[in-house]
């Protein structure tokens, strides 16, 4: 039931197939849409989502773009104040940090500024959040500065099924819209409905990947595998842990999250970003002020360490978030 | 015929010139007065070039500029009630009180706002530009900067995806020599502003943007040129604004005998003299214009202080398209 390992029987494609399949029939579907970004187009993509759209769909709409962030962003956005749907690529989430400018300031802040005249229906794409071993400048997790301006909506699919739907969805909607991916996760193959299905998820919306009923652990993204893994882990020493992938960062599904917390009463916020000011932050929150009285035990939260991304492997791992440190902290909140 | 419709367009942008003038000096009044909060940039002096770039092209060519935008709006046709009532924080004005001096949005005019992050916005125009050539259609853009924006990275990075897709933009410095207190000569190593295009393979050219005639034909020359060779072009406008950056902005950085020297080629005093020299306006005339424009700015400030608040109650409307609070 978690939606993360494939079935022999139906079809199993790769995240990075799903947000493929995801691009070309968008692509398809609305004349206005074009991928826009670094290597989309010649080179098939620096990661190969963009895989054989240059053939199919030709040059006009799938637009390689100089290493130009910045620039390539901001076109984008004024392209798609116009009525185009640009879906922007960025390279890695940690490049869009050169054009946080035109992502924070232009995006958002355009349909308040002009009194509704001018909306941004565009789409920003691309890994987010740690790979292996790619040091300090290439490794960041910018869900938590994004989610700080509103006016973005942000999602983080972590499997093929998801990555597919929420693309999907959001080159539709109407607002700019983050689609944080995971390099982690681009080979990791899983259950897609079959291509002649339309398979739109909707923004807000977390999926429960295991039921449980003695702790919630609240995961998005990379961290989603870890916590099914640590679910599995903890049953046998019987601890049943409910996993809710929370899927999308803005908007927050909080009846699904506050509903699980009701049954459990325990929560793990196990998040791939960092501590402080991070999604769990936010997430402790909202959770204390709804429904403070069904705790029975403080919120841990497994984030990453307050340090820059050091290079070396082992250090690397002790900054990350892991299955392991998920165990800890749900037997940590069960007293087990 | 052809002469009295010319006529007719030049008497216009003489009276366009003046309503810009008088919208100014009244918003200078009111901004004292603290009937408008924020930051408010003066236009006052700058008046020719966009009124001369504006009637050089077509109206449904976009506009985009940065936050000294009032005349850009007053320009296209924004109503002097719709850009004072915006001042004011009204819901009658231009973007409903919502974005204030440094953002008027007028979608009617293809007027796609003021933006206030200094050269943040010229990699919009290249979007207007890609979009344009995307859906074939034969508009061009007028980006409009100052001479601060020219060291910005946006700038930078807008002009060569501009030159790079042959996107039909026209990048327009407003060259008043100084960004905010800082003169030209002290923040680029140019010595002709209008070489930055260089660096693009980008064709430029320079005008005194103080003769609304002179501006007026080099954007009509160039507009034409790019809506049938799809292109990026470049032009240096070099005015005076006679204020200081904002109204909080005394203007010590520069002698009073400089300003006053600009003061001798006033747009608006040139223009007139020609016109009258050419036989093309009277003395009334004049009068009628210059007093219907200080009549359009006052009745545009008491069109502001009647309007309406924007309600509390819509506060969430307008970050979502088509949602409410989330």
């Amino acid at each position: 039931m978690s939606g993360l390992s494939d079935h022999p029987e139906t079809r199993n494609i790769t995240y990075r197939q799903a947000l493929n399949e995801a691009l070309a029939e968008e692509l398809e579907r609305d004349p206005n849409v074009f991928l826009m970004g670094e290597e989309v187009a010649e080179y098939n993509g620096a990661y190969k989502v963009s895989q054989g759209l240059l053939e199919k769909f030709g040059a006009k709409r799938i637009v390689d773009a100089p290493i130009s962030e910045g620039g390539f962003a901001g076109l984008g956005i004024g392209a798609a104040m116009l009525g185009l749907r640009p879906v922007i690529e960025f390279m890695t989430f940690s490049f869009s940090l050169v054009a946080f400018d035109q992502v924070v300031n232009n995006a958002p802040n355009m349909m308040t500024m002009s009194g509704g005249q001018f909306t941004v229906p565009i789409t920003f794409r691309g890994p987010n959040g740690p790979a292996h071993q790619l040091g300090a400048t290439h490794s960041h997790s910018t869900e938590s500065l994004f989610a700080n301006f509103p006016g973005l909506k942000i999602c983080t699919p972590a499997t093929a099924r998801d990555a597919k739907g929420l693309l999907k969805t959001a080159i539709r909607d109407d607002n700019p819209v983050l689609v944080l991916e995971s390099e982690l996760l681009y080979n990791v193959k899983s259950y897609v409905e079959p291509e002649d299905q339309e398979l739109l998820i909707p923004l807000g919306s977390a999926e429960i990947r295991r039921d449980g009923g003695d702790v919630t652990i609240l995961c998005y993204a990379q961290t989603v595998r870890m916590a099914v893994d640590a679910a599995k882990t903890l049953n046998a020493e019987g601890i049943r842990a409910e996993v809710v992938d929370l899927r999308s960062i803005k908007p927050l599904d909080m009846e699904t999250i506050l509903t699980s917390v009701a049954k459990t009463h325990r929560v793990v916020i196990a998040e791939q970003d960092r501590p402080f000011c991070g999604i769990g932050s936010e997430l402790c929150y909202r959770i204390q002020k709804e429904i403070f009285d069904e705790l029975d035990a403080p919120i841990l939260r497994v984030a990453q360490e307050e340090v820059p991304m050091p290079y070396n492997e082992a250090l690397e791992k002790a900054v990350l978030p892991s299955e392991q440190k998920i165990v800890d902290a749900v037997k940590k909140v069960c007293n087990a | 015929m052809d002469k009295i419709q010319n006529k007719d367009a030049e008497v216009k942008m003489l009276s366009d010139m003046l309503l810009i003038r008088r919208f100014e000096e009244r918003a200078s009044q009111q901004y004292q007065m603290q009937k408008i909060g924020g930051f408010c940039h003066l236009y006052i002096g700058q008046e020719a070039v966009v009124v001369g770039s504006v009637a050089g092209v077509r109206h449904d060519d976009y506009i985009i500029t940065a936050y000294r935008d009032h005349g850009h709006a007053l320009a296209r046709g924004t109503t002097a009630n719709a850009c004072m009532a915006e001042l004011f924080g009204k819901a009658t004005g231009c973007s409903k009180g919502l974005g204030g001096s440094m953002h008027f949005f007028d979608r009617e005019n293809a007027m796609l706002g003021g933006h206030a992050i200094v050269g943040g916005h010229v990699p919009l125009a290249a979007g207007f530009g890609f979009a344009s050539r995307y859906k074939g259609e034969d508009r061009v853009t007028l980006c409009y900067f100052g001479d601060g924006a020219i060291n910005q990275g946006a700038f930078h990075e807008a002009l060569n995806l501009a030159a790079l897709y042959n996107l039909p933009v026209i990048f327009v410095c407003e060259n008043n020599y100084f960004a905010m207190g800082t003169s030209v000569t002290r923040s680029t190593g140019l010595k002709e502003i209008a070489d930055r295009a260089r660096g693009y393979d980008m064709g430029s050219c320079a005008v005194d943007g103080m003769d609304v005639r002179a501006v007026r034909d080099t954007f009509h020359d160039v507009a034409e040129k790019i809506r049938k060779e799809p292109q990026p072009w470049f032009v240096e406008a070099r005015t005076y604004r006679y204020r200081g950056h904002s109204m909080s902005d005394p203007a010590t950085y520069r002698t009073k005998e400089e300003l006053e020297k600009y003061k001798e080629s006033d747009p608006i005093v040139k223009f007139r003299a020609v016109l009258t020299q050419e036989g093309l306006l009277t003395q009334e005339r004049f009068d009628e214009l210059d007093e219907a424009a200080k009549q359009a700015a006052i009745e545009s400030v008491k069109f502001a202080e009647d309007s309406p608040e924007p309600p509390v109650e819509e506060l969430y409307n307008y970050t979502f398209v088509n949602e409410g609070a989330k």
